[in-house]
């Protein structure tokens, strides 16, 4: 038998962000092309819109910060979160409310807490949340799912680029024509008419696990967030803690009140969740360090998402669960701290 | 203590300035700097306050005891403060009604106590009061810089609502544009306002210093 014959050092390859980010760029490419066949050409102006500013708030602050540009530019890392921005935006935003969310989250969620590595926030989850709190208006237009059978009024990828532009449409296209509610906010409005989870599934929006077009969207996320963790890429315990803070209360509750909330599974295909547990929540700047800190991180990320989607206002809150837990990863972190070997952690407290 | 006046005024306004510099009574100007006319309105009230405070500790300073000193101090503001409550809302009363609470609790405003203690308890009356007068300058300039900030960036106008200080028919002020960004005027606004504020001082500090020769240049950091 011939085993290979390796000489020493036994060192891995290179720990290099720009291949890092590049490859997270690329678990999200399938998804991508699902949003953009799915909610129309919206995303792909969103997503150019989104790294411009980016880009551009990265050479200014690092040139205020008398640093290379191009060293910080040719880590990507401004461009993995103008796309998670891009996917957190509704397919039709106005150019201004998307540029605004970039440069928020770059020049002043990444760079003036330290720039990278030294972030405490998500940026890209800091610019959605500083757009949700200061544009909530321009937040609402998701154009209608394209299924075969339903019969939506489509815009062409002149008028997407159009009302990204100017913010208008043309008009024999009103708003109410092409605009649809989200899954998650469909649910949270007929619930709060006291209808039925069954009778709000029927609408034309939701599909068969999540809603439509979405759960196609969450599926392509699932399988780029599976290809991160074989390449090892990202480690499971986020995601797996994401998963089991959302759908174990999402379970026992349905189990125990199927009529006013919806099923486990339409959480995890409704919204936002799978992209947070993959892409969102394993940042690994704002997230915690050690391996038990992670999971108690996802966990708490998953547990927040639940408890703003049931009994918050908003309908999502990926955002807001990342952010509150990017605030604890210091006291996760240090309560969290593994063993050192040769060390007595009881004698370490006191 | 610096005795010329021009230099006094540049510790009030600039280098000392109590919001800017010394970050005291952070609560009104956080909270009630949505406006200009609110950050106006409070930082008179304050100003007034403070130049009537510091005369009255400086007047009584040879009798307050120093074991009980702060107390009486409280006491002291606290009385003037109830004045200019009563001031603003004979004659100001739609202002006292937008500013609320703030009034009241410009009793507990620590720039008011810290000027007390530092400067009136330990020198003669008119001194004092022009201490209270640049103080209080320094910081009612301050609220309304930060309220015309985050008007602007808000709700697209400045000076709007003017009459509630200045009486008769309500006025827009200078409109700019319809509608604006909505987060300057809720709370996260005012923090990112005045560390925005308290950065460019830095800032500009920093390079006179740098003009003048007292600091090198920062090192470059490439490729760190």
């Amino acid at each position: 038998m011939d085993f290979p014959h390796r000489e020493a050092p036994y060192v891995g390859p290179k720990a290099d962000v720009a291949a890092l980010m590049l490859q997270v760029l690329a678990a999200l490419v399938p998804a991508a092309l699902a949003h953009i066949w799915f909610f129309g050409p919206g995303f792909l102006f969103n997503l150019l819109v989104a790294a411009i500013f980016a880009a551009a708030g990265e050479i200014v602050m690092l040139k205020l910060r008398s640093r290379q540009p191009e060293t910080g530019l040719s880590d990507f890392s401004a461009l993995v979160t103008a796309a998670l921005l891009a996917f957190a935006l509704p397919s039709l935003t106005p150019w201004w409310v998307t540029a605004s969310g970039a440069l928020f989250a770059i020049v002043i969620a990444k760079h003036l807490y330290g720039g990278l590595g030294f972030n405490i926030f998500n940026p890209a989850m800091a610019g959605y949340v500083m757009i949700l709190v200061a544009f909530p208006v321009h937040l609402n237009l998701w154009v209608a799912p394209r299924m075969g059978d339903i019969d939506y009024q489509t815009l062409t990828m002149l008028q997407t680029l159009q009302f990204t532009l100017t913010g208008l449409l043309p008009d024999s296209i009103s708003f109410d024509a092409i605009s649809r509610a989200t899954p998650l906010d469909a649910m949270k409005a007929g619930l709060n008419n006291m209808q039925t989870v069954t009778e709000i599934k029927a609408l034309p929006i939701m599909g068969s696990i999540g809603g439509r077009g979405w759960e196609w969207v969450g599926i392509f996320l699932a399988v780029g967030g599976i290809w991160l963790l074989i390449k090892k890429i990202i480690r499971w315990q986020i995601p797996a803690g994401v998963g089991i803070g959302l759908l174990l209360p999402a379970t026992i509750i349905y189990i125990l009140d199927p009529g006013a909330n919806p099923g486990p599974g339409f959480h995890l295909f409704g919204g936002g969740a799978i992209l947070c547990a993959f892409f969102i929540a394993t940042d690994p700047v704002s997230a915690a360090s050690s391996p038990k800190g992670r999971f108690v991180f996802g966990l708490g990320v998953g547990l927040l998402i639940y408890a703003i989607r049931r009994w918050g206002s908003y309908s999502d809150g990926v955002a807001f669960a990342i952010l509150i837990m990017n605030m604890s990863v210091p006291a996760i972190d240090y309560l969290t701290r593994p063993h050192i070997v040769g060390h007595d952690d009881e004698a370490e407290r006191h | 203590m610096p005795t010329s006046l021009t230099n006094r005024f540049k510790d009030g306004l600039w280098r000392e300035n109590p919001g800017l510099v010394q970050l005291l009574g952070l609560c009104p100007l956080l909270a009630v700097t949505g406006t200009f006319v609110n950050g106006l309105g409070l930082g008179v009230a304050t100003m007034m306050v403070l130049m009537a405070s510091n005369a009255l500790v400086s007047a009584t300073r040879r009798w307050i005891q120093p074991e009980i000193r702060i107390p009486i101090y409280v006491l002291i503001i606290a009385s003037l403060v109830t004045c200019i409550e009563l001031i603003f809302k004979a004659w100001f009363p739609a202002l006292d009604r937008t500013l609320g609470i703030f009034i009241p609790l410009i009793v507990t405003n620590c720039a008011i106590v810290a000027r007390a203690e530092i400067f009136a308890s330990r020198n003669t009356v008119a001194s004092s009061i022009l201490d209270g007068l640049v103080m209080g300058t320094g910081f009612a300039c301050l609220l309304m810089a930060i309220g015309a900030f985050r008007e602007l960036l808000g709700q697209g106008s400045i000076f709007s609502r003017m009459d509630l200080l200045l009486g008769g028919e309500p006025v827009l002020g200078i409109i700019l544009t319809d509608g604006g960004w909505l987060l300057m005027v809720l709370p996260p606004g005012a923090f990112f306002s005045l560390a925005l504020a308290i950065a460019a001082k830095n800032a500009i500090d920093r390079r006179r210093r740098e003009k003048r020769g007292t600091l090198s240049r920062r090192p470059r950091l490439l490729n760190r």
